[in-house]
C-alpha cells in the first residue's frame, strides 16, 4: 500500500474542490439566470472534458504548461520551478478536467430556484449579497454538495490526464490511480488489489452520498 | 401592537414599446385599493413589477409618498431593496427552506433583531395564522401560504402593498374567506394597495377604484359602480363584460325633459340628456343587463312605456338563482339584448326559447359613448 500516493490523491482532490467550487458558484449563477450571446458555446466548453479522451486533454495541457509555452515560461520565471511534472501543474490540470463536475450540478441547482423567490428576497429588503447567503445558497446547497463530491471522487480516479501532465514522481505527482498501475506493472498484485479496494470504497461512498442527498432533496426543496 | 404602516399617495406613469408595450398612468391614495384589471397579457403584472423595481420601463416616473423611486428622465432608478414595497406574488414565492415565522422575519432587516420575533408573531396573528409559525411552506395549505406571504409583505413596513393575483391559486371557498379577510385587514393598513386581478367580480368586491388595462394602456380608472354604469368606450364596456353594447344615432335633444333621443334598430329610445353628442352623430350605447326589465304577461305596469322593445328569446340559461336571457330584437337579425332575471321569475313568465317577450330599457341606465 502506497500511503504517500493516497495522501497525494486526497490532497489533489481536496485542493481541486477548494478552488473549483467557489469558481463554480461564480460561473453557475449567470449561466443559470442570464441570457447572453455565446452562452451555448460556453456551456459546450464546460461540458467538453466529459467527452474528450483524457489523453487528448492531457496532451494539450502538457503542451500548454511546458517550459516552451508562454504560460509555462511565465510560471517558471515567477515561481522558480516548472509547471509540468509538479503538484501545482497537476492541480491546475485537475481543476480544468473537473470543470463539468464542478459547475453543472451547481448550475442545475440555481436553475431550480424559482425566479420569484429571488425577487421576493430583494423585495423583502435583502441586498443581492444577503439574498445569496440567506436564500440562494441554502436552496442550492444539495447541488453544491453534489458538485464537491463528484469533483472529489473524479479527481481520485483520474488517470490519463495525471499521467500526461504529472508523470509518476513519488510524493509529487504519483496519485493512487497511477500507483495502482505502477504496482500492476511490477506484478505486485497484493498492493494493487488493496489500493483498488480503497479507491472502490471511497468512490462508492462519494457517489452513494450524492444519490442519498438527491433522494432527500424534494422534501426540503419543493 | 405597533401601528401598521401609513403613507401617502402612489403615483405611477410608465411607458415602453418592448418587450411588453406599456402606456399606463395610475394614482392610488393611502388606504385606497386600486384594482388593475384586464385580460391576460394586458400588462397588469408588468406595471406591478415596475412599481416593485423588478422591471425597469424605458420611460416613466414612479413616486410614492414624496419619494421618487423611478424617474427615467433624471436617470434615477432605485433597486427593489430601496423601495419600501410589500408584494404578494401570484404563487406566493415563500422561502421554502424557512418556517412561516422565519419567512416573515426575513423581511425585517430594518427592525432591531430583538424585536423581530414578537413583531412577526403579531403579523401572523393579524393574518389569522396563529400556531403554525414553525411550519415550512410545504406543510401549509394554499390559503395558509397566502397568509404567510401577506404577513411577509407587511413585515417590511411597506409604503405600498402590491398584490399580484393573490387569490388565484386557492379554491373558491378559501378565496371567499381570504377576500373577506383582506377587506377587513384594509382598515388597519393605511398605505396604497394595488391589486392585480383578471377577476372582475373580485375587483368590484374589493376595490375602491378599478383601472381597466388593454395592451398595456390604462383605458379608464373609476370606482367599480361608476365604471360598470358609465364605461368610457365600447372597448372598456366589452372588457368589463357588459353585453348590451350597441351602435345608434342621436335623433334630437330635449333639455327640458333631460332627454336625448337615439335611434336604434328601428326604435327611438329615451336616454339621459347628453348634449355633447351633436344631433345626427353616430354613438355607441350600453345598458347593464340588470336594467333591461321584463314585462310581466299577467300584470302590465306603467313602467312599460319606458323604451319598450319586443323580441324573441333565443337563448336562456340559469346559473343558480339568476337566469340570463338573450332576446333577439324583433325586426332585426343580429341585435341581441341580454337580461338577467331571477330564475323563478323566468319560470313564472314561461320564458323559453322562441317565446315572444317585451322588455323595457330603463332610460337612466342607458349610457352613451363615442362610437369606436
Amino acid at each position: 500500500m502506497d500511503w504517500s500516493a493516497l495522501i497525494l490523491s486526497l490532497q489533489l482532490a481536496g485542493g481541486t474542490v477548494a478552488v473549483l467550487i467557489p469558481l463554480g458558484i461564480l460561473a453557475a449563477r449567470p449561466l443559470a439566470w442570464r441570457r447572453f450571446a455565446g452562452k451555448g458555446l460556453i456551456e459546450a466548453l464546460i461540458a467538453l472534458p466529459l467527452v474528450l479522451p483524457p489523453t487528448v486533454l492531457g496532451y494539450y495541457l502538457l503542451v500548454a504548461f511546458g517550459g516552451n509555452s508562454p504560460l509555462g515560461e511565465v510560471y517558471e520565471k515567477l515561481v522558480g520551478r516548472p509547471l509540468v511534472f509538479t503538484f501545482e501543474g497537476l492541480l491546475l490540470a485537475s481543476i480544468l478536467f473537473n470543470v463539468p463536475f464542478g459547475i453543472q450540478p451547481i448550475q442545475r441547482a440555481f436553475e431550480a430556484i424559482p425566479p420569484a423567490v429571488r425577487e421576493a428576497a430583494w423585495c423583502s429588503g435583502m441586498s443581492v449579497w444577503r439574498a445569496f447567503w440567506r436564500v440562494e445558497l441554502p436552496l442550492a446547497w444539495p447541488g453544491l454538495v453534489s458538485a464537491a463530491v463528484l469533483t472529489f471522487a473524479h479527481t481520485l480516479g483520474e488517470f490519463g490526464v495525471v499521467l500526461m501532465v504529472g508523470g509518476n514522481i513519488p510524493g509529487e505527482t504519483r496519485t493512487i490511480a497511477i500507483a495502482i498501475y505502477d504496482r500492476v506493472q511490477a506484478f505486485d498484485t497484493d498492493a494493487a488489489g488493496l489500493m483498488s479496494a480503497v479507491l472502490l470504497g471511497l468512490s462508492f461512498l462519494a457517489i452513494g452520498s450524492v444519490y442519498i442527498l438527491a433522494n432527500r432533496r424534494p422534501a426540503s426543496h419543493a | 401592537m405597533r401601528d401598521l404602516p401609513g403613507g401617502a399617495t402612489l403615483s405611477v406613469r410608465v411607458a415602453q414599446d418592448a418587450p411588453i408595450p406599456l402606456d399606463a398612468q395610475i394614482e392610488c391614495a393611502a388606504g385606497e385599493l386600486l384594482a388593475l384589471v384586464g385580460p391576460s397579457g394586458s400588462g397588469k403584472t408588468t406595471i406591478l413589477r415596475c412599481i416593485a423595481g423588478l422591471v425597469y420601463p424605458s420611460d416613466g416616473r414612479i413616486v410614492c409618498g414624496g419619494e421618487t423611486w423611478l424617474d427615467t428622465r433624471a436617470k434615477l432608478c432605485l433597486p427593489p431593496q430601496r423601495r419600501a414595497v410589500g408584494i404578494v406574488f401570484q404563487d406566493y414565492a415563500l422561502f421554502p427552506h424557512m418556517t412561516a415565522i422565519e419567512n416573515v422575519m426575513a423581511a425585517m432587516a430594518h427592525v432591531p433583531a430583538a424585536m423581530r420575533a414578537k413583531r412577526a408573531q403579531e403579523l401572523l396573528a393579524l393574518v389569522h395564522l396563529p400556531g403554525l409559525e414553525n411550519r415550512r411552506p410545504t406543510q401549509l395549505s394554499g390559503g395558509q401560504q397566502q397568509r404567510v406571504a401577506l404577513a411577509r409583505a407587511l413585515a417590511r413596513d411597506p409604503k405600498v402593498l402590491l398584490l399580484d393575483e393573490p387569490f388565484s391559486a386557492v379554491d373558491q371557498v378559501t378565496r371567499r374567506r381570504l377576500q373577506r379577510e383582506l377587506a377587513l385587514l384594509r382598515r388597519a393598513i393605511r398605505v396604497p394597495i394595488v391589486l392585480v386581478t383578471h377577476d372582475l367580480e373580485e375587483a368590484a368586491l374589493l376595490a375602491d377604484s378599478m383601472c381597466i388595462l388593454h395592451h398595456g394602456r390604462t383605458l379608464q380608472t373609476a370606482p367599480p359602480a361608476e365604471l360598470m354604469a358609465r364605461p368610457a368606450s365600447p372597448l372598456v364596456a366589452r372588457l368589463i363584460d357588459l353585453r348590451n353594447v350597441f351602435d345608434g344615432r342621436i335623433e334630437r335633444h330635449a333639455p327640458g325633459t333631460g332627454t336625448t333621443w337615439i335611434s336604434w334598430q328601428g326604435h327611438v329610445l329615451e336616454a339621459p340628456y347628453r348634449p355633447e353628442f351633436g344631433e345626427g352623430t353616430s354613438v355607441s350605447w350600453v345598458i347593464p343587463a340588470a336594467s333591461v326589465i321584463l314585462h310581466r304577461r299577467d300584470r302590465p305596469s306603467r313602467g312599460e312605456r319606458e323604451n319598450p322593445v319586443a323580441g324573441t328569446v333565443v337563448e336562456m340559461f340559469a346559473l343558480g338563482e339568476t337566469a340570463t336571457v338573450l332576446i333577439r330584437v324583433a325586426g332585426t337579425d343580429d341585435a341581441v339584448l341580454s337580461l338577467s332575471v331571477p330564475t323563478h321569475v323566468a319560470r313564472r313568465n314561461g320564458l323559453d326559447i322562441s317565446v315572444p317577450v317585451r322588455v323595457s330599457l330603463l332610460k337612466d341606465a342607458i349610457h352613451l359613448m363615442p362610437r369606436s
